[in-house]
């Protein structure tokens, strides 16, 4: 790298980005030196992504101008991007699954190579940088960790001189992050420039030199995340202190829900099979299942939820009834409830009102009569879900799609609670929430705990189940760990079990 | 090329707007075909949508063909609504046609005030079985209800032509493909003297409350707009998918089979190789301009049933083809489906004052992506 330290590698001057009625950007500025690892800092929602975006050319700003090296550049696509030097690793992976790893490398690379060449490139920058991928495996064999790995790979055979890691660690264990950074600090010390987009603070605390923070598509700061404090970031991410849940012991009762011998083969070629899962959670108890996505947790909720029906009835008992070959309805006469984690299409129609929306799983809750839908009733009901969980919109007559994703999954985790459950599934409470709602949503959660309901988490932020839960289990491979007192387990404990090794420790744990 | 962008949400005056835009869309397009085939396109006009309606007996006509499109479109506006799209309304009506004329053939002669109901019955169950088939494939095998129910179209047109010219040939009828006339105690009866309009016309009225009622007050619609609407959150719900296919083709079938018994017993009173001069396609056109609603079936219905008319005074008057009826059909739908378009995007405006949008911002702070 011959060019001079002085000149920033990338430079954002005023950059704004409206779309109709959110502003996404205002005004960002923005520098990045060679060699150094830039954090984003934002909450979901603060326009971290759209910003990412304007950069790798996906989008253009509608102000603003861009500097690359000291020169004033347009970027038109994201192809204009990787030929400037600029590399992308996206959230959501772009990866054929039914491809190999060489091939879907080859689909993006701007210029042909032969297949040959192409797959000793593979393998050699993968053993240069620690990123073991065998270019020859096929895409939906692969975990997700590994799919990040063929996802670095492809823009590190670009050269890149930057390189864009959007919020990269949702999909690892606490093991391949530290894998992760050691990988990225080699990156950097070779003079390559890193953008880290991520809400978590200690990731950013650990690994990055700097820090721009963005509160509502505003830069409220810019700083060196290792001489703040989590406190000093939490103020400029969010403007107050991080929120605090409050939880207390708790001796559960009697078993809800009952896992019982669960196995489920998938129809879904690139599903997950479940096998043996077995899982009790009790009255007054609030269970977690940890995990990286994509490792049956989908499959389970399905099998859970009645969107797909068990073997057999007994797999699935809610409060004492065999419901494994019951619908999603029936099951909910049992009083279970569930909260999916697609909020749009599934746990809510996106084109009706939230009164309807309300009506979706409460038409056994009084608000119809001889096949008749009771409209006074259900405003009401949809009424008292917007006061009681300070869901921000325009009335019961708001379109579910018009809401953001936090108000929309208050009023989704409101519907249910406010529904009476006996038995409660949630699956990502707090997924591209906004700090002060999830906070709400995880309270509410243990409210529901508190008043003996039998509570069970899905989620992958490991965080927020060693915050909520009295127990914690990890789904990896279809098969799921005992569930062990959060208290008696450790980050790394469950890390571990995370990528399936668990046999060994889970015999441990029992007989300790 | 202006650029298009999403709206924020879908807009509801274009919802209505759209229809009416392109209703105009058609008749600026048909002014210049009228003047380039050498008509004034304003006497053009008048013959086509003004002078059919200006007799008593014509505006009984235009109720009389409005009917079977009422009828056909409420029950395909059910099925669309719920995704289920049912192309094969025309093959329905059809098969409720010959249901009902066979109950009227096999009592022929008889003069019984239960045969008429009958036949209305048989009517309905006779394009419920039509549109059981598509039903049962779909939700036995996963085909594709619109191909199936499209195909079985021609196979009951050609079965109704082997009835007509074989075993239920009229033996005094010269042979000519057609069956005996219906007796009085087998035709519906007419609304008033000298008019052809019949009772089915305040059937399909009364239909048209029935099936608003149905679709915005019933929990059983409601499953039925979710199933449409997002068919994960209808599976969450635990609402079933294969009730939701089966009830909308039957719906959708016993109504077109109901259109089909109202003209057999009705304006033709017999039946012939051809009964339809396309309601069940044209129904679809009906449904979507209505806007899947049986308020705006009923007034989609008059304007396509009005261009029926038209297309035939044109005929006569001007020497046009009869095919100017169906390009209109299309003129109307095409305009339609582009002007859609307009509900959920917007023209995007090239400078937008910031103050005026962070008001809104302020209200719904969500990351675009």
């Amino acid at each position: 790298m011959n060019i001079p330290v002085t000149h920033p590698r990338l430079e954002l001057r005023g950059i704004t980005k409206i779309y109709p009625s959110v502003i996404a950007n205002e005004n960002v500025d923005l520098i990045v030196r060679p060699g150094e690892i830039h954090a984003v800092l934002g909450e979901n929602g603060a326009g971290k992504s759209t910003l990412m975006k304007i950069i790798y050319g996906v989008t253009k700003p509608d102000a603003g101008e861009m500097l690359w090296e000291n020169r004033e550049v347009h970027i038109e696509s994201p192809a204009a991007a990787r030929r400037m030097g600029i590399g992308m690793v996206f959230q959501h992976f772009s990866l054929f699954e039914t491809l190999t790893v060489a091939e879907n490398i080859s689909l993006a690379l701007d210029s042909v190579i032969p297949p040959a060449e192409l797959a000793q490139r593979i393998s050699e920058v993968s053993i240069e940088y620690g990123l073991p991928v065998d270019p020859h495996r096929l895409v939906h064999s692969m975990s997700v960790g590994e799919r990040q790995r063929v996802e670095i790979v492809r823009c590190l055979l670009n050269n890149p001189r930057l390189l864009i890691m959007d919020e990269p660690t949702s999909v690892l264990t606490p093991q391949a992050v530290l894998k992760l950074f050691e990988t990225l600090r080699r990156l950097a010390a070779e003079g390559c420039s890193i953008l880290y987009i991520s809400h978590k603070l200690d990731e950013i605390q650990a690994l990055c030199d700097s820090a721009t923070i963005l509160r509502s598509g505003r830069v409220t700061g810019t700083t060196s995340p290792k001489q703040e404090t989590r406190e000093s970031l939490a103020q400029m991410m969010i403007g107050r202190a991080l929120p605090e849940c409050q939880m207390e012991a708790n001796t559960p009762g009697e078993t809800r829900l009952l896992i019982n011998h669960l196995n489920l083969a998938t129809i879904d070629p690139f599903g997950t099979t479940l096998k043996d899962i077995n899982l009790e959670v009790r009255s007054g108890e609030m269970v977690g299942i940890a995990g990286i996505s994509g490792n049956g947790q989908k499959e389970l909720l399905a099998a859970l939820s009645g969107e797909q029906l068990a073997p057999q009835a007994s797999a699935a008992q809610i409060c004492g009834v065999a419901a494994g070959k019951l619908n999603p309805a029936q099951r909910r006469n049992l009083g279970l409830r569930f909260v999916p984690e697609e909020r749009l299409g599934r746990g809510a129609v996106p084109t009706l009102s939230l009164a309807l929306n309300a009506l979706l799983t409460s038409s056994d809750s009084g608000m119809v009569n001889h096949g008749l839908i009771s409209y006074p009733a259900v405003r009401s009901f949809a009424r008292n879900v917007i006061d009681k969980f300070n869901v921000k919109c325009g009335g019961d007559k708001a379109l579910a799609g018009s809401l953001s994703g936090g108000n929309l999954q208050k009023f989704i985790v409101g519907r249910e609670i406010m529904l009476a459950p006996k038995v409660m599934i949630v699956a990502q409470p707090t997924w591209g929430v906004d700090v002060g709602a999830a906070q709400l949503i995880r309270q509410a959660l243990i409210e529901l705990r508190n008043q003996g309901v039998a509570v069970l988490v899905v989620s992958e932020e490991l965080e927020e189940l060693f915050m909520i839960c009295d127990r914690i289990a990890v789904i990896a491979d279809g098969r799921l760990s005992p569930a062990v007192p959060s208290a008696q387990t450790s980050v790394e404990q469950i890390g571990l079990w995370m990528s399936g090794e668990f046999n060994q420790d889970a015999v441990e744990v029992i007989h300790a | 090329m202006p650029n298009l962008e999403r709206r924020a949400q879908p807009s509801t005056l274009m919802m209505f707007a759209s229809p009416v835009i392109a209703a105009v869309c058609m008749l600026i397009t048909g002014y210049l075909l009228f003047t380039l085939l050498g008509k004034a396109p304003l006497h053009a006009y008048w013959v086509f949508f003004i002078k059919p309606l200006t007799t008593a007996y014509g505006i009984g006509e235009w109720l009389l063909k409005a009917t079977p499109l009422i009828l056909c479109g409420l029950g395909l506006a059910i099925g669309f609504r719920a995704s289920v799209f049912n192309i094969g309304a025309e093959g329905q009506l059809t098969m409720g046609a010959i249901a009902a004329g066979g109950v009227g053939l096999y009592f022929n002669g008889m003069d019984a005030r239960w045969i008429l109901p009958l036949m209305m019955l048989a009517g309905i169950a006779g394009g419920m079985v039509w549109a059981a088939i598509p039903a049962f494939l779909r939700t036995r095998f996963n085909t594709s209800e619109i191909l199936v129910s499209l195909m079985l179209v021609y196979v009951a047109q050609l079965f109704l032509g082997f009835l007509v010219q074989g075993p239920w040939r009229d033996p005094d009828g010269f042979n000519f493909p057609q069956t005996k006339m219906f007796t009085e105690a087998e035709m519906l009866p007419l609304l008033m003297e000298g008019l052809r309009t019949n009772i089915s016309f305040i059937l399909a009225l009364l239909l048209v409350a029935a099936s608003w009622f149905y679709s915005h007050k019933m929990f059983a619609g409601f499953r039925m707009q979710v199933s449409g609407l997002a068919p994960a959150a209808a599976r969450y719900a635990g609402f079933s998918e294969k009730r939701n296919v089966w009830l909308a083709l039957l719906i959708s079938g016993g109504m077109a089979g109901l259109a089909g018994m109202g003209e057999v017993a009705g304006p033709i009173g017999q039946l012939q190789p051809v009964i339809s001069p396309g309601y069940g396609f044209a129904a679809i056109i009906v449904a979507y301009v209505g806007r899947l609603h049986p308020l705006g079936v009923l007034l989609a219905s008059l304007l396509m049933s009005l261009l029926y008319l038209g297309g035939e005074t044109a005929q006569m008057d001007l020497g046009l083809p009869s095919a100017v009826t169906g390009l209109f059909q299309g003129l109307l739908l095409f305009y339609l489906l582009a002007a859609d378009i307009f509900i959920n995007f917007r023209i995007k405006a090239r400078k937008r004052p910031l103050e005026q949008i962070r008001t809104v911002a302020q209200v719904v702070p969500e990351e675009q992506s």
